[in-house]
């Protein structure tokens, strides 16, 4: 069994943002990165699965060049071999763009499943897996918790609201994404580590895809979020601050 | 057409509750935009849209949509809106449309806005505000080329309250659809934990985030919701974790709870987890980011490190207690 898993790079998750000076993206070079926590899971289920079923694991990454140290992480993880789709961070802020990257530079692999994560923690659109799905005339399921495999058939269990979820059968090939703390993930190992460096990386850069962009979204601007509600907020001291708030519960909120 | 369509969610005929506020939002951009307004919802609960004031619900039964399919909802919509060629097509930003819309828009060649959070009128140009890294950072996005164009609003944006009532037509649209283009098969639903703890049914909810760090230091916080006399309540990751039982998880996948003091303790405000609380009568956010989300909707905040404020702050209330 073939298992492609599509993951991203991330600003690390308790990064301080600024915005540029363009107003356009963050400042991002002195920031520390990550794999995209949900993407991590979907990795995990990769390797879950391949250990069940056999067959090999492929990551495929877009990203720019600094994207190498997630990819070689994943490497070191278990995946068997890696695509790098080298485009620079703008690039992949059009979801419909980037899924038709992606599935161009999929067209040789014909994998039986592919697995992201369900959305991304930088721009958050939850897209790039249904998108990558119908571009590649796949079924999909989304939100998923756990699957089982059973011949050419998927059963998974989709998270729904309120505390609900719900088996659906789901013929292969398919995409899911997958949603994080399902499962435990694994460390590198030593040995993993050491593996990796050996492991092949095919670098494509995305210009050489020659897929047009969509083009029917555009990124006017980014800034820092205003506050809805006026907050009395302390920021001294521990002790002080616990005097302050405990003071403002007891005589304006009155729960003490 | 050339107006505004809302694709709206029931289930079992009843209206899914941000589905109203989805209906709200095309309300009023239809106001705003002077464009006429339809509604749909697909496998029964139409007849729920026509007391609003809308120019026409658009009902689309067929047997094959009874049970909710990605396949199924895209091939039917992709007709419907091929007929009806709105210019703006509106979802509620559940999980079902999370599901399906993507591969809708894309079927049209389009992109989703997704996870909309507001937006404005310019110059006759509709801009829609969406949040980035987890609601840390704004965008302000705009559609290019050819209609339609594709959003969903997120729970609390628009505000169902705002609804205009009316009659509107019902007309029915039938769709060509076959078993073998449904390559899916949904079970039946399911929960799993009993919820033995009903976070809904506190006064005072005291709830922790991932800035605990570790399952050995939950107890702090514990403390604190007894010094408090409320509930121990978290985020996701630490249900996922397994640190606390799944009930005590608040948020879109969890319980929504509107007490009337929450204090969230390390927790960052994602959206998933503020629509599962910014009911509450009175916030408390307690984090050592000054930027982080929760502070956007805390009526009072405490910037500092958890494991010196909470300690802190327990014995500042023991001390008032007498
Ligand atoms: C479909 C879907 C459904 C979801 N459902 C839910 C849900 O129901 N409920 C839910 O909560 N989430 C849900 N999530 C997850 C959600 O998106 C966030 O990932 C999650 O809420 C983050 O939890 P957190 O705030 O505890 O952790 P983080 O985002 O990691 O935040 C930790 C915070 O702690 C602060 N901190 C760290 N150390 C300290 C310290 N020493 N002192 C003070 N502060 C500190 C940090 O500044 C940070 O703000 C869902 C996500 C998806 C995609």
């Amino acid at each position: 069994m073939k298992i492609v898993v599509a993951i991203k790079q991330v600003p690390s998750r308790d990064s301080q943002l600024k915005i540029n000076a363009a107003g356009k993206w963050i400042e991002d070079a002195d920031l520390s990165y990550e794999i995209n926590e949900p993407d991590a899971y979907a990795l995990e289920s990769a390797l879950q699965l391949r250990e069940k079923a056999s067959g090999e694991v492929v990551v495929i990454c877009a990203g720019p060049a600094g994207a190498s140290q997630t990819i070689r992480e994943a490497l070191a993880k278990g995946a068997d071999r890696a695509i790098h789709v080298e485009t620079d961070a703008f690039e992949v802020s059009d979801p419909l763009a980037l899924g038709r990257i992606m599935a161009k530079a999929l067209e040789a692999e014909q994998p039986d499943l592919v697995m992201t994560g369900l959305q991304s923690d930088d721009l958050g659109y939850g897209q790039t897996g249904v998108i990558l799905a119908e571009v590649m005339g796949l079924p999909h399921a989304t939100l998923i918790m756990s699957m089982e495999l059973d011949g050419n058939t998927l059963t998974v269990k989709r998270e729904l609201e309120d505390g609900w979820f719900q088996n659906v059968e789901i013929p292969l090939p398919a995409l899911l994404t997958i949603q994080s703390g399902a499962t435990k993930l694994r460390y590198a190992t030593l040995m993993g580590i050491k593996k990796a460096k050996t492991k092949e990386v095919k670098k494509l850069p995305a210009a050489e895809l020659a897929v047009s962009a969509a083009q029917v979204i555009h990124l006017d601007r980014i800034y820092m979020p205003g506050k809805t509600k006026k907050s009395v907020v302390f920021d001294g001291p521990a002790k002080e601050s616990a005097a302050k708030l405990v003071e403002k519960l007891r005589f304006e909120v009155r729960v003490i | 057409m050339s107006g505004i369509l809302a694709v709206l969610e029931q289930r079992g005929g009843v209206l899914h509750k941000m589905a109203l506020e989805a209906l709200a939002a095309a309300q009023q951009l239809g106001s705003e935009l002077d464009l006429p307004v339809c509604a749909t919802v697909l496998g029964g609960g139409g007849d729920a849209l026509a007391g609003y004031k809308l120019d026409k619900v658009l009902v689309v039964e067929n047997e094959l949509l009874n049970e909710y399919t990605p396949d199924g909802y895209t091939l039917a919509l992709k007709q419907l809106i091929a007929a009806q060629a709105p210019s703006f097509v509106l979802f509620p930003h559940t999980y079902q449309v999370r599901d399906f819309a993507p591969k809708l828009a894309t079927a049209m060649g389009r992109v989703l806005v997704s996870d909309v959070i507001g937006h404005r009128v310019d110059n006759g140009t509709l801009v829609l505000v969406r949040q980035l890294f987890q609601g840390k950072i704004n965008a302000d996005i705009r559609f290019e080329g050819e209609p339609p164009y594709f959003a969903s609003v997120q729970a609390g944006a628009f505000r169902a309250d705002k609804l205009v009532a009316g009659s509107a037509p019902v007309e029915k649209f039938s769709v060509e659809l076959s078993a073998a283009q449904i390559r899916t098969k949904p079970k039946e639903l399911f929960r799993e934990s009993q919820r033995a703890v009903d976070l809904t049914a506190a006064d005072i909810i005291v709830s922790v985030g991932r800035g605990i760090k570790e399952a050995d230091n939950i107890h702090i916080v514990q403390k604190l919701a007894d010094a408090f006399g409320g509930e121990l309540a978290a985020s996701r990751p630490i249900c996922d974790n397994g640190w606390l039982p799944m009930e005590r998880q608040v948020g879109s996948s969890g319980q929504t709870v509107a007490p009337k003091m929450y204090v969230a303790v390390g927790i960052s405000g994602a959206i998933q987890h503020l629509v599962g609380m910014k009911g509450s009568k009175t916030i408390v956010a307690i984090n050592k980011d000054p930027e982080a989300p929760i502070f956007e909707v805390a009526d009072y905040g405490i910037v500092g490190d958890l494991f010196e404020v909470v300690p802190a702050l327990i014995e500042e209330l023991n001390k008032a207690k007498g």
